[in-house]
């Protein structure tokens, strides 16, 4: 018998990996959880069928998602994440002492119960005592806060599900509002190949040029993603993670000797360098 | 309400056997299921096409039901607690219209509050009722029409002991109720009908904890708008009846005007969300009232926002709330509810139901979930956040008592002419001007204009309001009678 995972990435093109055997098939409040093992990828999890992660390639999309901003902001102490029930984003933020409290807000607890289960690669910080989880909906967390956090990473689900609401400009706004002065909000920005995929992200990207001074676009190479080509938004009221990301702030971040296995200062520099049709998709928007 | 027999969807089995007898089609409608048109069927879906269909032998007819359709509307009945349910597919327009017509004739009276929707007073220029209005109270701090008091219904009562019937909104669109039973009470010892506009009381019947509902209440008759917090599909609707008018005799009201084509789309919408609620109306409205008042929570802790509710109940014009309504009174943060209304749907996709000069109202309904409510709380956050200025020099009343002059059949029909309306003051209107939503007459046919009335409708203009009812479209003359 041959099992396969197979995820359409648009109507006419699908993405498949030969399952070895499925952990877990269940349904919570707000999505349904899959967890299945397989020989390229190692063990991946999945929402709602969509691709979230692989033991194989999460690191590239979590140094991305993480350490782009670390190394703009010089003092990172209060972070919130949003989404990120699967703890590889808290993983990374962790390995940073300056960080002095992470707020993680995931609104399905049964991702996280199942993440801790079969995926204690990524789980492994979540009970650092600086970790505080809250199962709540983001839009509704953040909402109350005002001048709290240095960083927000909003590591969220696509627009097409419970992670509807973090796509809004509702939703920027309030982390606008929740962030210090100097503060940065990271987004993960969908894709820009695929028509469905490239429609959120101009819509996302449109509201978050509303919302904040700053406004940059970078990009990641993440196999299992559709179309592999990913985009992440970087929004900040003060620092710009290319022009302020000089000699000085290259080595402060070098001097923490943290090892990354895909971002470097390097690629930090060339990330923000997009291909010219998706600088124009974007500048549509703008 | 027999529990058992609720299960059953008469209309929909119908159009389900219907449809696995594979008919040859030599009827209307010409698009034979679909298959003539195929951009609207790949739009709408076969399904939906296949079921467009006429009137015929197994199907029943709207004009003359005698087998499925009469079986569902006898289902409705008792899910509703009625003694007779007509289907409407003319919208709750119609039931309105037809509930008037069926116990006033031409020059009989009818009391009723004047902050009726249109269709009250359309009604009364196809019949030639004469209304007797009931200046409702009015809630100064939000500028809102209320319900009637009590003693102003008695008093027109007692002023006009040869009207007809007296018509009550149950609730308002705000969500505020008469004291529905003590008016049927004292209009049923004067011998007079009780006709209830629950346009926007559909959950009444079905939910907990809520405002008594019209037939409950005793009245006469009811137009319910199932469409809007039930369910069905925009258009349909139903009107109730206690059976003290003869059933007969409403059917050939309804058959005056009300198409010869009813629509088996908006009749099988009908059937099953009447199955639904019968079966699962209280848990829904449970769930909705939950989240009304979540909500109502969330927004007034945002200062400067004020989203009324049951505080407002004083034993009278405010008889009762209808809480799974969420009203937002925002002049406090600077901004008419108008441009509330405009700010939600043009910068965060969030479209509600109205905005008018002071407030806002989102409709909780069936079809809501909690994160849709975290947005529309998030947004008016934001908005406050962004836009929020100081609300000195903003209109502060929703609602002017108008004069009437004539009735709305003899000034609609007058001899009139257009004159500019900033020029009309002290002319009689012979015809409606609104904002829409919400539907309420500013000016209706037989009015005074008054400089205080043009005021408001100018201020309306300027904050964006969508202005209807005169015949030039651009509302920028409006007919007055012709004095001879």
């Amino acid at each position: 018998m041959k099992l396969w995972y197979t995820e359409k990435h648009s109507k006419d093109a699908r993405f498949s990996i030969k399952v070895e055997r499925q952990w877990v098939s269940q349904q919570s409040e707000f999505q349904k959880i899959d967890v299945m093992e397989s020989q390229e990828f190692g063990r991946f999890l999945t929402l709602d069928g969509l691709m979230m992660l692989t033991e194989k390639d999460e690191f590239i999309y979590h140094d991305m998602i993480v350490h782009v901003a670390m190394a703009t902001h010089p003092q990172v102490k209060r972070v919130l994440v949003i989404g990120g029930g699967d703890g590889g984003t808290v993983r990374e933020l962790a390995r940073y002492d300056c960080v002095e409290r992470i707020d993680l807000v995931e609104i399905d607890s049964m991702v996280v119960q199942v993440c801790r289960e079969f995926f204690p690669q990524t789980t492994c910080k979540l009970e650092d005592s600086r970790v505080h989880i809250h199962f709540e909906d983001g839009l509704r967390f953040v909402r109350s806060k005002e001048d709290e956090y240095d960083l927000i990473i909003v590591d969220s689900t696509d627009p097409f599900g419970p992670g509807e609401g973090l796509f809004t400009r509702e939703f920027y706004g309030n982390c606008y509002k929740a962030l210090k002065l100097e503060g940065i909000m990271v987004n993960q920005h969908e894709s820009p190949y695929y028509e469905k995929y490239a429609e959120s992200m101009r819509r996302a990207h449109s509201r978050i040029v509303d919302c904040f001074p700053v406004c940059r676009v970078y990009q990641a190479h993440i196999p299992t993603y559709p179309s592999g080509h990913w985009l992440f938004g970087l929004a900040s009221k003060k620092y710009d993670p290319v022009l302020d990301f000089d000699q000085a702030a290259q080595e402060r971040w070098e001097a923490l000797g943290l090892h990354t296995r895909y971002y470097n200062t390097e690629l930090h520099k060339g990330c923000f360098a997009l291909p010219t049709y998706v600088k124009e998709l974007l500048a549509e928007r703008e | 309400m027999d529990e058992q027999e609720q299960q059953k969807a008469p209309i929909l089995t119908a159009l389900q056997r219907y449809k696995s007898m594979r008919v040859v089609p030599f009827d209307v409608p010409g698009h034979k299921q679909g298959k003539g048109n195929r951009e609207l069927t790949e739009f709408l879906g076969e399904r939906c096409l296949a079921v467009d269909v006429n009137s015929m032998k197994p199907l029943d007819n709207l004009c003359h039901p005698v087998s499925v359709i009469h079986e569902a509307e006898q289902l409705a009945a008792d899910a509703f607690g009625a003694a007779h349910a007509f289907f409407m597919v003319n919208g709750t327009t119609s039931a309105v219209q037809s509930m008037i017509m069926s116990v006033c004739k031409r020059g009989e009276k009818i009391i009723m509050p004047r902050n009726v929707h249109r269709s009250a007073i359309n009604a009364l220029i196809i019949s030639g009722a004469i209304p007797v209005y009931v200046n409702p109270s009015t809630n100064h701090k939000l500028g809102i029409p209320l319900g009637m008091s009590l003693q102003d219904v008695k008093t027109a009562m007692e002023e006009h002991p040869d009207a007809k019937a007296v018509l009550v909104n149950n609730p308002t669109y705000y969500g505020i109720c008469s004291n529905l039973q003590e008016i049927t009470r004292l209009a049923h010892e004067a011998g007079m009908a009780v006709l209830v506009d629950e346009a926007h009381g559909t959950h009444f019947y079905f939910g907990e904890n809520l405002p008594i509902s019209a037939m409950a209440a005793g009245a006469d008759l009811a137009a319910v708008s199932m469409h809007k917090t039930g369910g069905s599909l925009t258009q349909s609707s139903f009107l109730l009846s206690n059976g003290r008018v003869k059933p007969g005799y409403i059917r050939q009201i309804i058959n005056l005007t009300q198409t010869t084509s009813g629509s088996y789309l908006l009749l099988s919408s009908l059937d099953i969300s009447r199955r639904n609620l019968a079966l699962h109306g209280k848990e829904i409205f449970r769930k909705v009232c939950e989240m009304a008042q979540y909500a109502r929570e969330e927004i007034n802790r945002i200062p400067g926002y004020y989203a009324f509710s049951t505080e407002l109940i004083d034993g009278d014009a405010v008889y009762d709330f209808d809480t799974t309504k969420l009203s937002v009174h925002t002049r406090d943060i600077g901004l008419a509810g108008i441009e509330v209304y405009d700010l939600l749907r043009d910068d965060y996709d969030i479209q509600i139901e109205f905005g008018d000069i002071g407030n806002i109202l989102a409709i909780i309904s069936v079809g809501d979930n909690d994160l849709a409510i975290e947005r529309l709380v998030s947004a008016l956050s934001e908005i406050r956040r962004r836009y929020a200025k100081d609300p000195k020099g903003m209109f502060d009343h929703e609602y002017i008592n108008p004069v009437v002059v004539m009735t709305p059949q003899e000034a609609f029909y007058a001899s009139k002419h257009g004159v500019p309306i900033a020029e009309s003051a002290g002319e009689i209107c012979s015809e409606f001007v609104m904002c829409y939503p919400p539907g309420i007459p500013i000016l209706a046919p037989g009015e005074w204009i008054t400089q205080e009335i043009l005021g408001y409708i100018a201020y309306a203009k300027e904050k964006g309001c969508f202005l209807t009812g005169t015949e030039d479209v651009r509302i920028e003359n409006i007919n007055v009678v012709t004095k001879d």
